[in-house]
């Protein structure tokens, strides 16, 4: 194949260049830079090497234990609210009607929750659930639960996952909604034919045509949940004690509360590396997903 | 396996009292008997798939009953009914292998293992599909995707009828044969009730022993091949089946005679009592009408062309403002494109308002 070249071509790629630089790679090399140096104020930088990242996987050391124990927490928090959530959300969408003016009450209903934005939504619950004025922790007091998000480990981790299961629920439900509505009305029709049950038929049409959403689903709940950050911010603010400190609650603590940018920029490193092989798989695990629908010719 | 009854049945989509003429099914009473192959022939739009999804429980009627040998079924669910019935597009199950789709009607039932491989593996064999019975039965064709279809519908050996609904509309042309000739055999063999919905002639004659043909919601004749072709019940009939359809003529009838513009062809019968103020006609099919040379007392009609189909040639022609078809025989040439018309009395049919009008010897 004969190319011609034409090196102008450069300029018209130079404007993206400039933007991706500016955006994403100076902020990201600044942050590889940080992570291999120390601060003590002042502007004053020494030089650590790989100093920060051995510490972080050393649970011995007071980065690596503070790190390893929120991302253990940060893993379960995501574990919990895809267990409750993605079933949850498939029950909804099996529930909600099929035609009719209620289908536009039930998605406006639905989509409510998404529409909030996270700090009002932390905002809500954490006025919701307090013992003394809001609805849910009074009531709960009064019928005779002893329940307080902040001053009980296991209140208030209950506290935000509710309010995760509450905010996120609909988005799940939503995604699996659209892909039962793209099932043809035969296969309905087929199977009442062939005798089949409720379970049956969602065992065998529903679930296998909505599998693909549902990996977008828990592709989409676990980096969300992965990232929190604002609602148990705003709710619990990682307590009581640390425990419901998930690692970008610890990541602002070391970066802004105690100003160590090299700690700080060593674990959001290896935050964003865990995200990417997560982001990878779930591509991978998709992709294969869709070959396998491939029909094979010459199969008749 | 059974005798099914439609009694008074009907069925509308804007609920039963929206007027009449306006149901998507109108009142029908008919008889499909044990054992017989059907055909529900008629144009898109015509009520035929109602009709089907009325017999197999998909849709509730809005009035009248269907008895499946004496037993009234109406309020039952279609789990409940004892019926098969083949979609126009394939419907696999996706997760499961061909062999594990074809079991699924009867697993559902809670028929023993053993039985269920056995008709399994005797469906696989009928419908070609052994080869691919331990396979997932998302990676083959549509083709195989509606012998899977098929076999579903096939499997159960106890069912009332099996229906189906435009089966091979996404077969191939040449499949298709092979398919619809396999699907007589299988009647042959099991011994089913089948009723077969579609719009293609051909399908529906060499399918069917009977043939219900339906038209703008209606059944208006079930019959023979033959006795559709000879002796169509409704004009619809007579133009819908066979290819070029029935000649549609107005006429004026008295007695022995019809007139068509002053011309006087003579019947085989009498008609003397036809019903007052309804629009006459007289058909008859382009196979007993020939082109021959103009000749006083031959009513005539204008050449337009001459479609030769090998075996057979037919003169298309106009005749007065109407279109007419008839048989050009071997040698037929016209100097100015008009032919003289010979009509063959046996094979004239009278129409009153649409309806054939059986006439006195």
């Amino acid at each position: 194949m004969d190319k011609t070249v034409n090196q102008k071509a450069w300029f018209l790629v130079l404007p993206v260049f400039l933007v991706v630089a500016f955006s994403a790679v100076l902020p990201l090399m600044t942050v590889v830079n940080y992570s291999m140096q120390d601060t003590f104020g002042n502007n004053q930088f020494f030089w650590n090497g790989v100093g920060w990242f051995k510490e972080l996987l050393d649970p011995s050391t007071d980065l690596g234990g503070r790190f390893l124990a929120s991302l253990g927490r940060n893993l379960f928090f995501s574990l919990v609210i895809l267990a409750i959530e993605v079933p949850l959300g498939i029950v909804v969408a099996l529930s909600m009607p099929r035609d009719g003016w209620t289908v536009a009450a039930c998605l406006v209903t639905l989509a409510l929750p998404l529409l909030i934005p996270w700090n009002v939504v932390g905002t809500i619950w954490q006025i919701f659930g307090r013992p003394d004025i809001g609805l849910l922790g009074y009531v709960l007091n009064h019928i005779g639960l002893d329940y307080n998000y902040v001053s009980n480990d296991i209140d208030a981790w209950v506290t935000v996952i509710v309010m995760d299961v509450w905010h996120w629920t609909s988005l799940v439900a939503l995604l699996c909604y659209a892909g039962l509505k793209s099932i043809p009305e035969a296969y309905y029709q087929a199977a009442q034919i062939d005798g089949a049950s409720r379970w049956a038929v969602f065992k065998a049409i529903q679930l296998p045509k909505m599998n693909r959403v549902l990996l977008i689903a828990v592709l989409l709940r676990f980096m969300d949940s992965f990232m929190i950050y604002t609602e148990p911010f705003v709710v619990t603010g990682g307590g009581p004690g640390n425990s419901t400190t998930f690692v970008s609650i610890e990541l602002v603590k070391i970066a802004l509360g105690q100003f160590d940018l090299g700690k700080a920029a060593a674990l959001s490193l290896v935050y964003n590396l865990i995200i990417l092989i997560v982001c990878w798989i779930f591509y991978t695990v998709m992709t294969n997903a869709g070959n396998e629908r491939k029909p094979q010719e010459g199969a008749a | 396996m059974a005798r099914i009854d439609l009694v008074d049945l009907a069925h509308s989509y804007g609920g039963n009292d929206a007027p009449e003429e306006t149901f998507a099914l109108k009142p029908v009473t008919m008889t499909w008997r044990q054992g017989g192959a059907y055909a529900l022939l008629g144009p898109s739009g015509c009520g035929k798939t109602t009709l089907l999804n009325v017999i197999s429980g998909i849709i509730n009627p809005s009035r009248g009953k269907i008895l499946f040998d004496g037993q009234d079924i109406t309020p039952l669910s279609t789990q409940k009914r004892n019926i098969a019935q083949v979609f126009q597009f394939p419907v696999i199950y996706d997760t499961m292998t061909v062999g594990q789709n074809l079991a699924f009607p009867l697993k559902n039932r809670g028929v023993p293992k053993a039985e269920i491989d056995k008709r399994v593996a005797e469906i696989g064999r009928l419908l070609d599909l052994e080869p691919y019975l331990n396979r997932k039965a998302t990676r083959l064709t549509a083709d195989a995707k509606q012998k899977i279809s098929l076999g579903r519908g096939l499997v159960r050996s106890d069912v009332a009828a099996v229906l189906f609904d435009e089966p091979l509309t996404v077969i191939d042309p040449e499949l298709k044969w092979q398919l619809r000739s396999k699907l007589k055999a299988l009647h042959r063999e099991l011994d089913l009730t089948m009723i077969y919905v579609t719009h293609d002639q051909t399908e529906a004659l060499t399918f069917a022993d009977t043939v219900v043909v339906m038209h703008d919601g209606r059944v208006v004749q079930s019959g023979t091949p033959a006795e559709l072709f000879d002796k169509p019940a409704h004009t619809f009939v007579g133009y819908f089946i066979g290819s070029p359809g029935m000649n549609i003529i107005p006429a004026e009838v008295r007695g022995r005679e019809a007139r068509i513009d002053g011309h006087v062809i003579a019947l085989n019968r009498s008609y003397d009592s036809l019903p007052a103020g309804a629009r006459i006609e007289i058909g008859v099919r382009p196979e007993f009408v020939e082109v021959v040379a103009p000749a006083p007392g031959l009513l005539t009609a204008k050449i337009e062309r001459i479609d030769d189909l090998g075996r057979i040639r037919f003169a298309r022609a106009r005749l007065g403002d109407g279109k007419l078809a008839a048989r050009a025989p071997a040698g037929f040439t016209s100097s100015d494109d008009t032919a003289g018309l010979k009509f063959d009395p046996a094979h004239i049919h009278v129409y009153a308002d649409s309806l054939l009008v059986e006439g006195a010897a």
